[in-house]
């Protein structure tokens, strides 16, 4: 059976403006990257038949979710056919394989897929808050998957969960502090490049060592910035993406499994995460190899997640990827796979997870400037999601 | 030791067993009864034979520590930075874990493979199980 990525390519890709805490309106943020995509596509509203998100509008965690499907629906008077947005997905970028699936089964031509944040405006002047902890007042009791489990034993955060992560595989694997520099190190090297990055200045490993402990073994460089911003990307259907602006980009393979626990804390491998079952499905519905792709734009939340991303996706064999990213050579933009070319959420602000597609799609059409990998990439993975969440697409050049 | 800020769990009649346990000094889990599988997060079937037949009962309180991390971020203000969260194993069966605490120790000595048994903090209507090194 013909594999339904086989239908689907991205068109058009585009971001906002981007910034630690810009006040602006998290709608207009959306509605720019929305239309800077469509325009990269060289696409009007009226061909945008498709609308895809996420998390979607949702209350709680301020700032999470900058614009739901109704709000840009009809602030761009969109005529659609095929609409979807929520979180109960295969990670942030499952909204992406959601609209490849859409264009190939025919439900729609070119759908919009965004994403945005206002987490960094949200949180004001002070530091940054812990899930759970933000309104609600005394009365505030947690209830089901995963805040019953995490917050009453003070887990306030991702960083505690994804601190156990990182500690079982130091325990196992021998893993240090040292190694896991390699990630916020590169991203950092790689946002001094791009001039939508937000933290650019350099980055030593001495600082790395000397930073702040957040929650062993993670350290504040280990943890992404809270940002505004917002990114959009268009996927059509092979056949409606011949005559555009660009030059398509295949979706060569898509990755959704999540074959272990939907948890936090009882997912069977405690020194992976989602990101080891989303892996092996890519893998299992293409003929192409880690060998193949020329750059990898990888979830790194928190660095850890960036390194488990690299094992799962066989760029290194699993429990190796501390000393597969120590000192940063292999992971360099010239060097084995270059990662996180825009400096990734730990220094290029927390996109959540779009970051990572746009940057695979500038660095597919030569468009990244001073940040450009060298050698004309082919072929892109885009890998989104932490613990329990995950999802990636590969892409390549038609 | 003064008891640290909790936001607590939303006890109903389903986790109950679980989060109010200690208050009779036992931590329970539900157990499928033909086929002796403990589950949890608590559920209205045995994962393994779909069974409906599941009762709550007490374990040992005695696990290992799985992985755990020190918490330094001030999210609430607490005189105990840092703290220690884990992930434990529960002797009586593979793969029946729980976050945690670990606490009556110097969060420095938590260490992954520690053998460890249940006490429980008492908040309002709920007995937190928390966990203290074997001999302490």
């Amino acid at each position: 059976m013909e594999r339904m990525e086989r239908r689907a390519a991205l068109t058009g890709a585009g971001q906002s403006e981007v910034g630690r805490r810009l006040g602006r309106d998290p709608l207009e943020l959306t509605l720019d990257a929305c239309v800077a995509a469509i325009e990269d596509a060289g696409l009007s509203t009226r061909d945008i038949d498709g609308l895809a998100t996420y998390p979607g509008a949702m209350g709680g965690n301020p700032g999470f979710s900058g614009a739901g499907i109704t709000e840009v629906h009809d602030a761009l008077r969109l005529e659609l056919d095929w609409f979807s947005g929520g979180m109960e997905r295969s990670g942030q970028l499952g909204a992406v394989v959601d609209a490849c699936l859409a264009v190939a089964c025919g439900l729609a031509r070119h759908v919009l897929c965004f994403r945005s944040v206002w987490e960094g405006s949200a949180q004001g002047k002070g530091s940054r808050p812990g899930i759970g902890l933000s309104g609600g007042g005394g009365s505030f009791r947690a209830s089901g998957p995963p805040m019953e489990w995490t917050l009453p034993f003070r887990a306030y955060s991702a960083v505690n969960w994804i601190g156990m992560f990182a500690q079982r595989h130091f325990h196992e694997y021998g893993t240090t502090r040292e190694q896991l520099a390699g990630i916020a190190l590169n991203a950092r090297r790689n946002a001094a490049l791009n001039p939508a990055a937000i933290y650019r200045e350099p980055l030593s490993l001495d600082d790395y060592m000397s930073a702040r402990m957040i929650s062993t073994p993670l350290c504040l460089y280990d943890c992404d910035v809270p940002c505004d911003g917002a990114t959009a990307v268009i996927v059509s259907h092979v056949d409606a993406a011949r005559d555009l602006r660009k030059p398509p980009l295949r979706v060569e393979a898509v990755g959704t499994a999540l074959r272990g626990r939907p948890s936090w804390d009882q997912f069977d491998d405690l020194t992976t995460m989602a990101c080891r079952d989303a892996a092996r499905m890519l893998w299992e519905r293409t003929d192409l190899r880690p060998g193949d792709v020329d750059v990898a734009q990888l979830y790194d939340g928190f660095s850890f997640i960036a390194l488990s991303w690299l094992e799962s996706l066989g760029f290194c064999g699993m429990g190796v990827g501390g000393a597969f990213v120590e000192g940063g050579r292999r992971i360099a933009r010239d060097g084995e796979i270059p990662l996180n070319t825009h400096g990734g959420q730990l220094s290029g602000g927390r996109l959540h997870g779009y970051g990572f597609i746009h940057e695979a799609c500038v660095q597919l059409w030569g468009e990244a400037g001073a940040r450009q990998v060298a050698g004309d990439p082919e072929v892109a993975v885009a890998g989104a999601g932490g613990g329990p969440l995950a999802g990636c697409l590969l892409l390549t050049r038609l | 030791m003064e008891k640290p800020f909790r936001i607590l769990p939303r006890v109903t009649a389903e986790n109950e067993h679980f989060w109010c346990g200690g208050r009779e000094g036992e931590l329970r889990f539900l157990r499928c009864q033909p086929c002796g599988q403990y589950l949890h997060p608590p559920a209205p079937l045995c994962p393994d034979c779909l069974g409906k037949d599941l009762q709550a009962e007490a374990v040992s309180g005695r696990a290992t520590v799985l992985t755990f991390t020190l918490n330094h971020q001030p999210w609430v203000p607490s005189a105990d930075h840092p703290y220690a969260i884990a992930i434990v194993e529960i002797d009586e069966q593979p793969g029946l874990r729980l976050m945690t605490n670990i606490v009556g120790c110097p969060a420095e000595s938590v260490h992954v493979g520690m053998r460890v048994r249940v006490v429980f903090e008492e908040h309002e209507d709920v007995f937190m199980p928390l966990f203290t090194p074997e001999d302490a």
